[in-house]
């Protein structure tokens, strides 16, 4: 039934798409600073993302002291405690998933997963990475303008954003984080515009779309929606900036504040949410598809099996990109909606599940009878299959506006959403760092701390977030500053919070370990050799480890097969490369 | 938000439709072998079209989808009672004309670029070069007209929205006139025209999609997409 042909030669068909003409860089600093190569860019990507990122996770710490010992540290009065949930939010979810995913592992696998030389637009790839690098310092700006960053909540309704009982909302605060979104967002175009255009153009001949790798399909698939989604964040920063600089009214509703009427009136701060929440939804699948793509491939490449239901997992990631489109308002219950609106972004945000679960059941069914390996990238790929379904689970409670409406404002949706969408792509980013990270140093990184990391995270992760459920169910309110005594605060509770600091700071030093892994790997890892985890994708067939600017040296290489000829029976090894013809052909018979 | 929604309805139509041609059902597990699973259809391999105009192309979606969340916001904010539409003035049916002329310009640059008509190309790019900007300067004499008749920018929602969107559609043709100057001196040193045909025709699609917006905002701004929706909307109900 397959046709196989006589001569390869024959059926290679003239490259469509001429080959990509590479800029060639002339000095250290357009070689290694002002690259055009999508590789270092990548790498500029992931370095400032993990830095923004780890003061992220320091301003997690200082809350959790808040939380766990009340009063006990002076420095972190009311305001500071709200400055630090607003940054940590925001950076967590914008400058660091995203921009990783994307930028990071976006920049580095699109060519080298599709066999191409580089992006398609080289130049803009650079200019999208120094906007990123702009907009991470304007944020961090805000930590040393007067009046500190800005306390509204990472969501940053109007009116009280804009306020002055607000931390930066009279100041500068507000100001460099909206400008910042402002920044992030044209950068991010220029990258997405190159991520979405070179999968289209930039692929190897024979790779067609369904012999893609999950990893680019998940990215790809985000990029489109990250395109899409982030104009209504863009709109709303703009939006939002004219109100608080030039006096309009476009979210300020008539006020008055200490006495005195303000100048605005009649703005609607639900058209706010609208367009928050039109972007901030998609957000939450911009982040988790390059995640379902990646993890796929770990556990299909850990387990030597071919994934289970290639062209379902497909399907399922476009129709979640699709639907996370319109379900926004699931976001908005508490804001009071028509209920024939609440019935429907109910029932979308349900309908959802049913793809997701497809993917869920796919990767137990690859894992099936595998012939695991627990590696460090398996074990967080598992950890995060886990992990996910947790906070999915979950996410079915909230998806109900009845269960919804009393549990909001609770502990129970930090919990949710820190279990689906804090700790689920961590774990991926993660392993996908183990998993990589041999190709882009050509060193292995160290197993024992690695093992050590990969526990305390994953079992960390768990104490912290679990109790929270509980936490939240018992009615603690998320947002307070403190709680005092209070009905929602019995003894036990305290006790319990006390105990998910002290978790919070354990996992968080072992984030250090990683981070001096990284670097102690580089001069002192195990030589990895260009295919260590023996796969089948074209990253891991370059003729050069780490690969040169320009990924394949004199000839691009000419795609035979789909990414997941793992233990093929009548194959002399376990995988088959996806650059690899049929020389002796592989007895097909035993698979049709 | 149903403005957005029709809107990425439509870009869902056209990834459909692209996605329809690119063999999603194919068993790629049974496929090994031969170099794209189909070697007659090399367009399974990418597109023959120019990567900068699908690039260009891809961009204008990301553009349309900001005018559209625009519109959006436009909707709703205007259903809320403190709003007052403001006049039209004259300028901006001249500025819509000139604007038309700087879009048929470089479409005619285009023609005879690809003509290889040297000479007409640049005449037509210097004539859209010229309109463009003569665009925006009548725009900015809108703006004036406007602010000393005593329609500022935080009277009202409507005033706000009418130089928020104007001033980012003018930001947008600025871009534009970037790319557009960058082009022109090009065709004044390159010999064959042939070197410049491609980003000719980038300019001249940019113009049109600019210009289509435009006579979106217009019928805006000047009521008559309200009568518009409101047709829609007895023929829904």
């Amino acid at each position: 039934m397959v046709n196989i042909p006589s001569s390869i030669d024959d059926t290679v068909p003239a490259a469509e798409v001429e080959d990509v003409e590479l800029y060639h860089p002339h000095s250290w600093w357009t070689t290694y600073v002002f690259s055009q190569d999508a590789k270092v860019i990548a790498i500029q990507y992931s370095m400032t993302a993990l830095a923004i990122g780890l003061v992220a996770l320091v301003l997690s710490w200082l809350m959790r002291l808040q939380l766990g010992f009340p009063g006990y540290f002076s420095f972190i009065d009311a305001e500071r405690y709200y400055q630090f949930i607003t940054m940590h939010g925001m950076i967590m979810v914008i400058y660091l998933l995203t921009a990783l995913f994307l930028g990071g592992f976006g920049n580095y696998l699109i060519p080298l997963m599709l066999g191409a030389r580089d992006m398609v637009f080289p130049y803009a790839n650079m200019l999208s990475y120094w906007l990123y690098l702009l907009a991470v310092l304007v944020l961090v700006a805000g930590f040393f303008a007067p009046g500190g960053p800005t306390g509204a909540g990472w969501t940053l309704y109007p009116p009280q954003a804009v306020l002055s009982g607000t931390p930066g909302g009279q100041d500068w605060g507000i100001i460099l984080m909206l400008t910042s979104l402002i920044l992030f967002i044209i950068g991010f175009t220029m990258g997405g515009l190159n991520y979405v255009v070179t999968v289209l153009q930039g692929r190897a001949r024979g790779m067609t779309l369904m012999r893609m790798p999950l990893t680019i399909w998940g990215i790809f698939t985000a990029t489109v929606m990250a395109l899409l989604a982030f104009p209504a964040l863009f709109v709303a920063s703009v939006m939002m900036l004219f109100d608080r600089l030039l006096g309009t009214s476009f979210f300020m509703p008539a006020i008055v504040e200490m006495g005195e009427q303000l100048q605005h009136g009649g703005g609607s701060p639900i058209l706010f949410q609208h367009l928050f929440w039109f972007f901030g939804h998609p957000e939450v699948y911009i982040v988790a598809l390059p995640a379902f793509g990646i993890v796929s491939d770990l556990i299909s490449t850990h387990a030597r099996k071919n994934i289970f239901g290639y062209r379902m997992m497909v399907w399922a990631i476009v129709i979640i990109g699709a639907l996370s489109f319109i379900v926004w308002a699931h976001h908005m219950y508490v804001s009071g909606m028509n209920p024939n609106f609440g019935f429907f972004f109910a029932t979308t945000t349900l309908i959802i599940a049913v793809p997701t679960a497809i993917k869920v059941y796919n990767w137990v069914l690859t894992l099936w009878r595998g012939d695991i390996h627990l590696t460090i990238p398996m074990l967080f790929a598992l950890g995060f299959i886990v992990t996910f379904v947790n906070g999915g689970l979950t996410g079915l409670f909230l998806g109900n506006v009845v269960v919804d409406v009393p549990l909001s404002d609770t502990m129970f949706v930090v919990a949710h959403f820190h279990m689906v969408m804090g700790v689920a792509p961590i774990m991926v980013i993660f392993g996908a760092i183990y998993h990589w990270y041999p190709k882009i140093t050509g060193r292995m990184l160290n197993d024992v701390m690695g093992r050590i990391h990969f526990w305390v995270t994953f079992l960390g992760a768990y104490l912290i977030f679990f109790p929270m459920h509980y936490l939240g169910l018992l009615g603690a309110p998320r947002r307070y500053y403190e709680l005092g005594e209070s009905a929602v605060n019995p003894p036990s509770a305290h006790d319990l919070n006390v105990f998910i600091t002290l978790m919070a700071l354990t996992v968080g030093a072992a984030q250090m370990l990683f981070l001096f892994n990284l670097f102690w790997s580089l001069r002192n890892g195990k030589e990895a050799g260009g295919n260590p985890w023996r796969a089948t994708t074209l990253e891991w067939q370059t003729p050069t480890t780490p690969p040169p600017h320009g990924n394949w040296g004199k000839d691009l290489p000419v795609v035979y097969r789909w990414a997941y000829d793992y233990s093929v029976p009548g194959a002399p090894e376990d995988f088959i490369p996806q650059n690899q013809p049929n020389p002796d052909r592989i007895s097909r018979e035993h698979i049709s | 938000m149903s403005v957005i929604l029709i809107f990425l309805a439509g870009i869902a139509a056209i990834i459909t439709w692209w996605m329809a041609q690119q063999r999603l059902t194919s068993r790629p597990w049974l496929e090994a072998g031969s170099v794209g699973d189909a070697p007659h259809a090399p367009h399974l391999n990418g597109s023959s079209i120019a990567t900068a105009k699908i690039g260009l192309g891809v961009f204008l979606a990301v553009v349309g989808a900001l005018f559209t969340l625009f519109i959006s916001a436009y909707f709703m904010r205007m259903g809320l009672q403190d709003w007052w539409a403001l006049p039209i003035p004259g300028l901006l049916w001249i500025n819509t004309i000139v604007l038309m002329l700087s879009s048929i310009a470089l479409q005619w640059a285009k023609v005879e670029a690809q003509k290889h008509h040297a000479e007409a190309m640049r005449a037509g790019l210097v004539a859209g070069l010229v309109t463009g900007v003569g665009f925006l300067v009548g725009q900015l004499f809108v703006w004036r007209e406007l602010v000393s008749a005593g329609y500022v920018l935080a009277d009202n929602p409507a005033n706000s929205f009418f130089y928020l969107i104007t001033g980012m559609h003018g930001l947008h043709i600025l871009g534009g006139l970037v790319a557009l100057s960058r082009t022109t001196l090009r065709a004044f040193e390159a010999q064959p025209p042939g070197k410049v045909l491609l980003s000719v025709e980038l300019c001249a699609m940019y113009w049109h999609f600019m210009l289509l917006i435009w006579l979106v905002l217009f019928a805006l701004f000047a009521g008559w997409a309200n009568d518009f929706v409101d047709i829609c909307r007895q023929l829904l109900t």
